[in-house]
């Protein structure tokens, strides 16, 4: 398959089982409120080293949130549901509860109920208000600008963590204007994150490594400074190659931020630089979810 | 099917324990089971059918018309369905409710939704004491649910009161709120004396100015996050509470009961 002179390999990428939440934070205007989100999606590239994944999913319009200020939701990945809960409240307490103005809510109402406010609501030191509304459990958390204004729970629900494509170009310069312009492109998508800084991650990795107590190392054959010397997956002209990498609540969002992403790297084409798209898989053997490249872009 | 409608033939001299006719007693009985009830009517007992015209079938939406003020104990403990009472009802109505809705089209007796546990009460008149309250003795008032009054109310509203919400639209009279536990209490009217005595934590939410005991403290004028959610909570209800120009999130806040534990808060509009 061959779209505006880039060429899609017949391969497919491979995700697999995790859970996930989403959080709401508002504050007194955007910038505050992404500020918080921002400090507490920080250091969630990658469940091998930070615990778990997390990215901002949207802006939110004061109409959309729970207390009618502006908002940012945002997603949050782990790869078992312990890990999520202590992830989340840690991010939650370090994060939002710190963070001038804020207030955290439920994103998903559904599935198992996961602590968000609940326990933090023990910083009160017993001057907490808990206010049941319309069925849902807040809890009023005394500070010094006011009162964080917190949901005692969020749902936590099976999602899909590790979908990808490769974008493989002639220089730096155009594999990283390609993948800029996929992830402005996949941003609109609800449901997703791109988890890596920027969205973009350069240091894709394969499963295993020489040394012993490492389980992932650099994905030779996707260097193009090692064409020369090991069992290459890039053909002479490739002088670059980045990945992005999503995390979906369900396999269908991922395909459809994957036909996005892909059509507008694709847009740019082979003119700008552009010459394949491909992806990571580890043969079936990682993940249950596979989504191959050439089937999402039909 | 249509409602079915229980008609108030002649009211009784003596009280009438109406308890027997809740939706969840009444499923899969037909008129004539219904018609031959017993109810406690002073120290006697009286068959339904002498005290009602029965018509209509549908046991899950009841009507009682020409409802007065001796019928006790209507809706009590009520789990499904709808009751609706035109005229006045005695005292007791909707007591220990876990479910379903209450509608009176009058005034209500004592203890109207005292214990109650879920569900939706208005009232389109006036309550009596102990609305909402504890039963004399107990250690929990009303648990959960909803209770719209919109007219006034007597002394104790929320006494002992543990979750729910309580909206009065018009005046409440002394000890609103006293001993309450939990739970959010709104007054739009005045209140009476000894506001939130005793109270251990809880919320009084008011329109305008009350009396303060000594033992409530300023803790000074404050916007709050949750008002906002507090009164979207209230935006489909039949009252004065769903005008979003009632609305407001800016207020002069008191904490007290500092006689008890402290915890509670009369927040007053601004």
């Amino acid at each position: 398959m061959i779209i505006n002179g880039v060429s899609i390999d017949e391969t497919f990428a491979e995700a697999f089982p995790m859970k996930a939440t989403r959080a709401i934070i508002t504050a007194q205007n955007e910038k505050w409120a992404m500020i918080s989100a921002q400090a507490m999606t920080g250091f969630a590239t990658s469940v091998i080293a930070c615990g778990c994944e997390a990215g901002i999913e949207r802006v939110l319009d004061p109409s959309e949130t729970p207390d009618g200020r502006p908002g940012v939701s945002v997603l949050i990945f782990a790869m078992g549901g312990k890990g999520l809960a202590k992830q989340l409240e840690t991010r939650a307490g370090q994060c939002v509860l710190t963070s001038p103005t804020s207030a955290l809510f439920a994103g998903i109402d559904e599935g198992l109920q996961i602590p968000l406010g609940k326990n933090l609501r023990y910083f009160g030191d017993g001057f907490q208000i808990a206010k049941k509304i319309a069925g849902k459990r807040y809890w009023r958390v005394p500070v010094m600008d006011g009162e964080f204004l917190t949901e005692a729970t969020t749902g936590r629900v099976d999602a899909v963590g590790g979908g990808n494509f490769l974008v493989l170009a002639e220089s730096q310069p155009q594999a990283l204007a390609a993948c800029e312009a996929a992830i402005i492109e996949m941003k609109k998508m609800p449901n997703v994150i791109m988890p890596f800084p920027g969205g973009v991650v350069r240091s894709g990795s394969k499963v295993g490594s020489k040394y012993p107590a490492l389980g992932a190392s650099t994905n030779d054959a996707f260097c193009p400074t090692l064409k020369g010397i090991t069992k290459t997956d890039l053909s002479p002209e490739i002088e670059s190659v980045m990945e992005i990498v999503i995390d979906g609540l369900t396999k269908e969002d991922i395909d459809k931020a994957m036909r996005v992403g892909i059509q507008a790297v694709c847009d740019l084409g082979a003119a700008n630089g552009i010459k394949r798209i491909s992806a990571g898989n580890y043969g079936g053997k990682l993940g249950p979810f596979h989504f191959h490249l050439q089937e999402i872009m039909a | 099917m249509s409602a079915l409608t229980f008609t108030v033939k002649q009211a009784t001299a003596q009280r009438v324990d109406m308890s027997p006719l809740t939706c969840q007693l009444l499923k899969g009985l037909s008129i004539a089971e219904i018609a031959a009830i017993e109810l406690q009517n002073g120290k006697r007992k009286l068959r339904v059918d002498a005290l009602f015209d029965i018509s209509g079938s549908d046991t899950q939406i009841i009507f009682i018309k020409n409802s007065f003020d001796k019928l006790d104990f209507i809706a009590k403990d009520l789990q499904e369905g709808s009751v609706t009472i035109e005229g006045d009802a005695g005292a007791y109505l909707a007591m220990g409710m876990e479910s379903g809705s209450v509608m009176v089209n009058g005034n209500v007796g004592l203890y109207a939704a005292c214990e109650m546990k879920n569900g939706l009460l208005t009232v389109n008149g006036n309550a009596g004491d102990f609305l909402g309250a504890a039963l004399p003795g107990n250690k929990k008032g009303m648990k959960g649910g909803t209770i719209i009054i919109k007219g006034n109310v007597g002394q104790r509203a929320g006494d002992h009161m543990r979750r729910g919400t309580l909206l009065i639209e018009g005046n409440a009279g002394d000890y609103c709120g006293s001993r309450m536990v939990a739970g959010t209490i709104a007054v739009m009217g005045s209140t009476g004396r000894f506001l939130g005595y005793a109270m251990q934590r809880g919320t009084l939410l008011l329109w305008q100015q009350p009396t303060l005991s000594a033992t409530f403290n300023d803790c000074g004028s404050h916007t709050l996050a949750f008002l906002p959610i507090l009164f979207k909570s209230f935006a489909k209800l039949d009252s004065k509470f769903a005008d979003a120009t009632q609305a407001f999130d800016r207020v002069q806040r008191f904490g007290g009961d500092m006689a008890e534990k402290g915890r509670a808060e009369v927040l007053v509009k601004l």
